[in-house]
């Protein structure tokens, strides 16, 4: 591709992207469609503005699905697999086994032979992970029985997309496109060399990745990691193809053992923008390789074949939440959210026809059925929730109590040195869940010796906290010791995410006042305290009842507290480093002078001389 | 070896006047221990099994305070949440305190005619304090009868000081009471 056409088709991509996804997002169908429809308008089928090399571009944004499998990959913390497990494999495994079996089934009556079936019965049984999460989200749904079941369903399906890849050329009816055509090994040859890649992509992820990310973390240039992350996914990509394996495969594995690193956090920021644009792109590129012309020459059968498969998947989804115990409201939203074609169904559509496993006649029509399926998504919503859901009764929204169960409500944790630590340990001691970020590698390593699970990352970067969850969180504590950061970080978080709690470390007075300022729920200054308690020793030693020193110390804490609120309102208004100088001498004083009044006032006050 | 413990509780026990003569009027008896509560907790957080086995090595428990609010002070009523709980201080055969003496020692700063059917205050003083006596029912405690001191920021000195000799006899004698059952 010549300089000048890279560049105007990207920016054909872009400007398709920027129009119709807003939109897209506006009518509540989320972005994947928004994509697909981009690229259905700019495609061949409408504008025309791209054309023959097409196939070129979807080649190249394949990789955006080997990025978005090693970040699955990476999701896939082994202690949450675990306490899932049973509604993972129980029904997704059903739902993935019986799915294509009734696809399959079905598909053998038209098709020639049973491999076409087969293959188009797995590819159909998967939904699409990025609507469905995406919208049970946006509905507050994931944490009841119904998005819990959902979401254990696709995680099976992600994963399940790794042995299909496998599978998929041994299917193949033709004689080109085997499993292994670079070195034509035996089964049993190729079937050792995947196991013996595997585990040394497990041993180099365990036992070189630290001291390499170490080494560059402390290069502290952050290009420096965006640069190894992708030549960490890039090169066992490369890897993967050379010997003849999937690469999806590779990263995805490459996923799981660094899932319990340190450094898990840092590489989902990294690699995220990069997926999240390929991804955007294959998309694109799928949209506009349907085929609109099929459906207006043959309407009926295509969307025949689009009410059948979601037919299919409502039966099956629907005796497998009976059989796991959901409630039927539950059941509802569980059945009526699986009920698509998934975007993984692109990747093995592309993947058996690069495979020559399906013909371009069976391909063609089931992408456009997947696409349309998709489409109906939201209006399986609709539907559900307008004429299902009224007529089962029960409460209006199976709403988890309020009381704070102790798995949930995530915090935050940034910075784990001397401050943050505390803060830390009360909160883990307590039951809760805490994500901690530490951006001194160092410190990482000594705490992780420890056994507290500790994560490398400059935590003043949004992309990282969306990374550690920021989205669900509760609270975000900053125990930092760079104020600017914290500054910063505070304006992004409250700007993208309101509703998190956050709790700043302040050097001093004026930082606090600033913190408060930049809408910091709570401060604290990390000497204040400390002083306060020292206080009150020496009034004890000089004299003081205990409890007589406490309320003293309160008492000044509550005056010189409430001063240093006042004092971040005068920041509003002057930001000058003077004029603030000039108001921090004017509210000592008062402080001073309001303490002399409270200290008689006090005397006077309650508990008479009995 | 019988044993008093005075548990005391005076949120402002600088500025008493009563209770300090009352406290320093004991002080340096070898079989009686002056536990001020105000000032081991002033954080209100209260170290239970301490308390429970500062109890049970006395035999008579002397609970002194000033009355705020026709009540006791709140650290007191903490204390009393805490400590005295079920399966150490009641509770089916679980009566740990069974036998030891009680004696509720109270000031208040209002005159004695006040606490009266015509008085401002409406009844006497033990009206509000009906609870000791359920207290002392169900962890099976000895009761003496109550120790009240009125007026206690205006009474006159030699008044006073009658009243804390009175306070100090008592006690004495209460704790000789306790060593022969």
């Amino acid at each position: 591709m010549a300089e000048a056409g890279f560049l105007a088709q990207a920016f054909i991509f872009l400007a398709a992207a920027v129009i119709a996804v807003p939109i897209a997002a506006r009518l509540g169908l989320g972005s994947v469609l928004g994509y697909l429809c981009a690229g259905a308008v700019i495609g061949p089928f409408a504008l025309g503005l791209i054309g023959q090399d097409i196939d070129e571009v979807m080649h190249f944004a394949e990789f955006g699905v080997v990025m978005m499998l090693f970040l699955v990959g990476l999701e896939l913390d082994p202690s949450k697999l675990w306490r899932m497990r049973m509604p993972i494999i129980g029904m997704g495994g059903l739902q993935v086994v019986l799915t294509s079996a009734a696809i399959a089934g079905i598909a053998a009556i038209y098709l020639d032979n049973w491999q076409h079936a087969v293959v188009v019965g797995m590819v159909l049984s998967l939904s699409s992970t990025a609507i469905v999460l995406q919208t049970l989200n946006e509905k507050g749904l994931m944490r009841n029985d119904s998005g819990q079941s959902a979401f254990a369903v696709l995680l099976f399906q992600d994963i399940a997309v790794i042995p299909m890849l496998a599978i998929l050329p041994l299917l193949a009816v033709s004689e080109v496109g085997t499993f292994s055509d670079k070195h034509n090994l035996p089964g049993w040859q190729s079937a050792l060399m995947v196991l013996g890649v595997v585990i040394g992509i497990v041993l180099v992820g365990r036992w070189l990745s630290r001291s390499a990310f170490r080494i560059i973390a402390q290069t502290r240039l952050r290009e420096m990691f965006t640069a190894t992350a992708l030549f960490l996914v890039v090169g066992i990509a490369l890897l993967m193809e050379h010997i003849g394996l999937s690469p999806a495969l590779g990263t995805f594995v490459a996923g799981v053992v660094l899932a319990n690193s340190e450094y898990r956090h840092e590489l989902e920021a990294e690699v995220e923008p990069f997926k999240g644009l390929l991804l955007a792109l294959f998309f694109i590129s799928v949209g506009a390789s349907i085929d609109f012309g099929l459906f207006m020459a043959e309407p009926l059968p295509v969307l025949a074949m689009v009410g059948g498969l979601v037919l299919v998947k409502l039966v099956i989804l629907l005796i497998l939440g009976k059989l796991f115990g959901l409630s039927s409201r539950s059941n509802a939203i569980f059945t009526f959210s699986l009920a698509q074609g998934g975007e993984f169904a692109f990747v093995l559509f592309s993947f058996a026809s690069a495979q020559d496993v399906l013909p371009a006649y069976i391909i063609e029509p089931l992408t456009l059925v997947v696409a349309l399926s998709m489409a109906l998504t939201p209006l399986l919503f609709v539907i559900n929730e307008k004429l299902v859901l009224p007529r089962l009764g029960g409460q209006q929204q199976a709403r988890p109590h309020d009381a704070i169960d102790h798995a949930e409500g995530k915090a935050i944790l940034v910075g784990f040195g001397r401050f943050g630590q505390i803060v830390g340990r009360l909160l883990r001691m307590n039951g809760f869940e805490i994500t901690v970020l530490e951006h001194d590698a160092q410190q990482v390593d000594l705490v992780r010796s420890f056994g507290h699970k500790v994560f490398y990352g400059d935590a003043a970067r949004i992309d990282l906290l969306d990374a550690a969850g920021i989205a669900d969180a509760t609270l975000l504590v900053l125990a930092i010791d760079d104020h600017e950061r914290m500054l910063q970080t505070i304006e992004q978080v409250k700007r993208h995410h309101p509703s998190v709690k956050i709790l700043a470390r302040a050097a001093g007075r004026r930082e606090a006042a600033e913190l408060i300022h930049a809408g910091a729920d709570h401060i604290e200054r990390e000497t204040f305290d400390s002083a306060l308690s020292m206080g009150r020793q020496a009034l004890t030693i000089m004299g003081f009842r205990a409890y007589q020193a406490q309320r003293a110390a309160k008492l000044f804490k509550h005056h010189d507290e409430k001063s240093l609120y006042a004092l971040s309102e005068v920041l509003e208004d002057d930001r000058k480093y003077i004029t603030m100088a000039k108001q921090h001498a004017v509210d000592l004083e008062k402080v001073l002078r309001s303490d002399d009044q409270a200290n008689t006032e006090l005397d006077d006050r309650g508990w008479d001389a009995q | 070896m019988t044993k008093a413990l005075v548990i005391y509780a005076h949120p402002a026990h600088q500025r008493s006047r009563a209770n300090r003569m009352m406290l320093d009027s004991i002080k340096g008896i070898s079989d009686v221990t002056v536990h001020d509560l105000y000032q081991t907790y002033p954080d209100f957080f209260i170290d239970v099994e301490a308390e429970q086995a500062l109890l049970l090595e006395h035999d008579l428990i002397v609970i002194q305070h000033p009355v705020y609010w026709y009540n006791m002070p709140a650290l007191l009523r903490e204390w009393q949440d805490l400590v005295l709980e079920y399966g150490f201080a009641y509770g089916r055969d679980q009566q740990k305190l069974k036998g030891k003496g009680l004696w509720i020692v109270m000031t208040a700063g209002a005159p004695e005619h006040t606490y009266a059917t015509e008085g401002v205050n409406e009844r006497p003083l033990s009206d509000y304090f009906l609870q000791y006596e359920r207290m002392a029912n169900v962890c099976a405690l000895k009761a003496f009868p109550n120790f009240e001191i009125y007026h206690s920021r205006h009474m006159t000195d030699d008044v006073l000081e009658r009243a804390v000799a009175t306070y100090r006899q008592n006690l004495l004698s209460y704790l000789e009471e306790c060593r022969h059952g």
